[in-house]
C-alpha cells in the first residue's frame, strides 16, 4: 500500500454563538473543504464524524450530518475522544484508507458549544473526568489543569509570567487570523492589573486570560489514497507519523504531574513511524487548552528539555521567526476550541503552511509539521505528524 | 408490604453532588460514615487501590477486601477554585488536591480553614473525613 495523503482541508470561523443549526454549522466547514480539494460528494467513500456528544441535543450525529453533507449512502463513523475527536477521526480515516476499505474520506469535526451556558458547559467538560470519585468534589478542567501548573510552577520554578507569556503570543496570531474568535491584542500588563479581565482568577495559579476561549466551529479535513491524491490535487500533503496514547482518568492514578504522559508516549510513536526526531519539525500546533498545556507541550515533543519550555517562549523561540514556531494561528487560547473541531483546524493550520498558503501567518518553507492535541486533562493524547 | 426490591444507593451520599448511585463500593461510603476513608486490596495479586475498585486489572478477580487511608501523605498539587460548575456554586471558593501516600494516591479537598499561606507543595497532610452543610459527605486534607 502506498502513502496517504491530505487532499483537502476546511474549517468555518471559530465564533460565539453560531446564528445556525449543528448541520449547518458542519456544512460550511466540509464545504471549504470539498472546494479546497476541488472534489465532489460522490468523491468521497465514507465521512468519519467526530465530537463531544454530551454538548448536543441531536443523539447519533453521524448519520445525520452525512445526510444533510450529501454523503448518503456511503456509510458513516462516529468518533469521541473529547477535544481530540478529530484527531483521532484522522487516524482513523487514515485506518480506513491504509486498509483498501475506502479510497477517499471526509473527516468532520463540529461543537457547537454556545447552546448551554458557560456553568452548565464546565460541568459537563468537569464529567470528562472521572464522575464517580472526581467530579464529587466540584472539579472543572481549568482547575485539573491548574493542578498540573501548580506542580510544574513548584518543580522548575516558572512563573505566572511565564505562563502569560504564552497567551501574549497566541493573541499577536489571533489578531491576524480571521478564523479566531478572539481578535484582540493581549499583553504582559493586563496580567498584572487587577481589574484588567485578563487578570481575574479562575483556578489558582490560573487566571482568566490562561483559559481558552470557547466556540462554535467545524473542521473538514479530506484523506485520500496515494493513487486518488495523484488524480485530484496538486499540493498533496502527506501523513508520515500517528501516535495516541491513554492514561488513568483520575489524578490519584497518574504518576506524573509536570508533563502529560500522554502526549509523551504519542510523539514517541509518531516520531518514530516517520522516521524523524524532533529536530525535523519545521512549524507545530499543539493543544494549548490552557497557557501551562503549551509549555509541558515543547517538553513532550522534545522542543525543549523537561522544565525549559519556559525559555522557548521567553526567548520567542516559538514566534513565528523563531528556531520552532508554535500556534502561529493563534491556538486554542485566542482562535478557539470547539471540542470536536480542534484537531481538524489544527490539522489544516499545517497543511496550509505546508503548502505556502498560511498568508500573514506563513512561516519560512517548512517541510515537515506537527499536530499536538489532547482529548480531556491528559487523558487521550494524539500527534500526528505531516510532509509535503 | 411492597413488592419493590430495595435499591442500595448509598454512594448518591459521597460529595457534594453525586454522580453515581450504583456501585460494588458502596461500602466506601459506609466508611465514611464510620469516620474512615477506605480504599481496596486485591486477596490475590495484593495491588492497592485508591479510589477503591470491585475489580483487579492485574489479575482479574475480584476478590477484594477494605484497608483504612491511615498516616499520612506529601501535597502534589492544589488549585483554589473561584468558580465552581452547576451544584457546587455554594461551596466556593474550595481548593481540589492530590496527595501521595506512596502505594496510592489521594484527590480531594483541602479543608476549609488550612490557611492558604501555609499550603507548600511536598508538605505532609492527612486525610480525614468532613461532613458537608448540605449533610452529604466526603473527605479533607489538613496538615500532618
Amino acid at each position: 500500500m502506498g502513502k496517504i495523503a491530505i487532499i483537502g482541508v476546511g474549517q468555518t470561523a471559530f465564533v460565539r454563538n453560531y446564528p445556525g443549526s449543528v448541520r449547518e454549522l458542519a456544512f460550511d466547514g466540509f464545504k471549504e473543504a470539498l472546494q479546497d480539494a476541488k472534489i465532489k460528494t460522490t468523491d468521497i467513500d465514507a465521512s468519519i464524524v467526530c465530537s463531544a456528544p454530551e454538548y448536543d441535543k441531536q443523539r447519533s450525529p453521524a448519520g445525520v450530518l452525512a445526510e444533510y453533507l450529501g454523503l448518503n449512502p456511503q456509510p458513516t463513523f462516529y468518533v469521541e475522544s473529547l477535544c481530540s475527536s478529530s484527531s483521532m477521526g484522522l487516524k482513523l480515516a487514515y485506518s480506513l484508507v491504509k486498509s483498501g476499505l475506502h479510497d477517499v474520506v471526509a473527516v468532520v469535526g463540529f461543537q457547537k458549544m454556545s447552546e448551554i451556558s458557560s456553568a452548565e458547559s464546565q460541568e459537563r467538560m468537569g464529567r470528562g473526568a472521572d464522575i464517580q470519585w472526581e467530579s464529587p468534589f466540584g472539579t472543572m478542567m481549568p482547575a485539573y489543569y491548574a493542578m498540573y501548573a501548580r506542580a510544574y510552577m513548584a518543580k522548575y520554578g516558572a512563573t505566572s509570567e511565564d505562563l502569560a507569556l504564552v497567551r501574549v503570543k497566541a493573541a499577536s496570531y489571533g489578531q491576524i487570523n480571521e478564523k479566531a474568535v478572539y481578535r484582540k491584542a493581549v499583553t504582559l500588563d493586563m496580567f498584572s492589573k487587577p481589574d484588567d479581565p485578563m487578570s481575574g482568577p479562575v483556578a489558582s495559579p490560573l487566571r482568566v486570560g490562561d483559559c481558552c476561549a470557547n466556540a462554535d466551529g467545524s473542521s473538514c479535513v479530506i484523506v485520500a489514497s496515494e493513487e486518488k491524491a495523484k488524480d485530484f490535487c496538486r499540493k498533496p500533503v502527506w501523513i508520515m507519523g500517528l501516535g495516541s496514547a491513554t492514561t488513568a482518568v483520575n489524578m490519584a492514578g497518574r504518576d506524573l504531574f509536570t508533563g502529560l504522559s500522554v502526549a509523551q508516549a504519542s510523539a514517541e510513536q509518531a516520531y518514530k513511524m516517520a522516521g524523524i526526531t524532533p529536530k525535523d519539525i519545521d512549524v507545530a500546533e499543539v493543544h494549548d487548552c490552557f497557557t501551562i498545556a503549551e509549555l509541558m507541550a515543547y517538553e513532550a515533543l522534545g522542543f525543549a528539555r523537561p522544565g525549559e519550555g519556559r525559555d522557548l517562549i521567553r526567548g520567542k523561540e516559538t514566534y513565528k521567526e523563531g528556531s520552532i514556531p508554535v500556534n502561529v494561528d493563534g491556538g486554542l487560547l485566542s482562535k478557539g476550541h470547539p471540542i470536536g473541531a480542534t484537531g481538524g483546524s489544527q490539522i489544516r493550520t499545517i497543511v496550509l503552511q505546508l503548502r505556502g498558503e498560511a498568508g500573514e501567518m506563513q512561516v519560512k518553507d517548512p517541510e515537515i509539521g506537527l499536530v499536538h492535541n489532547i482529548g480531556g486533562v491528559g487523558l487521550y493524547g494524539n500527534v500526528t505528524i505531516l510532509g509535503r | 408490604m411492597s413488592n419493590k426490591k430495595e435499591v442500595d444507593e448509598r454512594f448518591k451520599k459521597f460529595g457534594t453532588v453525586s454522580f453515581t448511585s450504583l456501585t460494588k463500593t458502596n461500602d466506601f461510603v459506609t466508611h465514611l460514615e464510620e469516620g474512615k476513608i477506605t480504599g481496596t486490596k486485591c486477596r490475590v495479586c495484593g495491588k492497592v487501590f485508591f479510589p477503591p475498585r470491585a475489580d483487579c486489572y492485574k489479575c482479574l478477580s475480584s476478590d477484594m477486601e477494605w484497608f483504612n487511608v491511615s498516616g499520612t501523605g506529601k501535597l502534589v498539587t492544589y488549585s483554589k477554585l473561584k468558580f465552581a460548575p452547576v451544584g457546587f456554586e455554594g461551596d466556593v471558593p474550595y481548593s481540589i488536591a492530590l496527595l501521595d501516600y506512596g502505594a496510592y494516591k489521594v484527590f480531594g479537598r483541602l479543608a476549609k480553614d488550612v490557611p492558604e499561606e501555609e499550603v507548600t507543595v511536598g508538605m505532609d497532610m492527612k486525610t480525614e473525613v468532613n461532613r458537608l452543610p448540605n449533610g452529604q459527605l466526603n473527605y479533607v486534607f489538613r496538615k500532618a
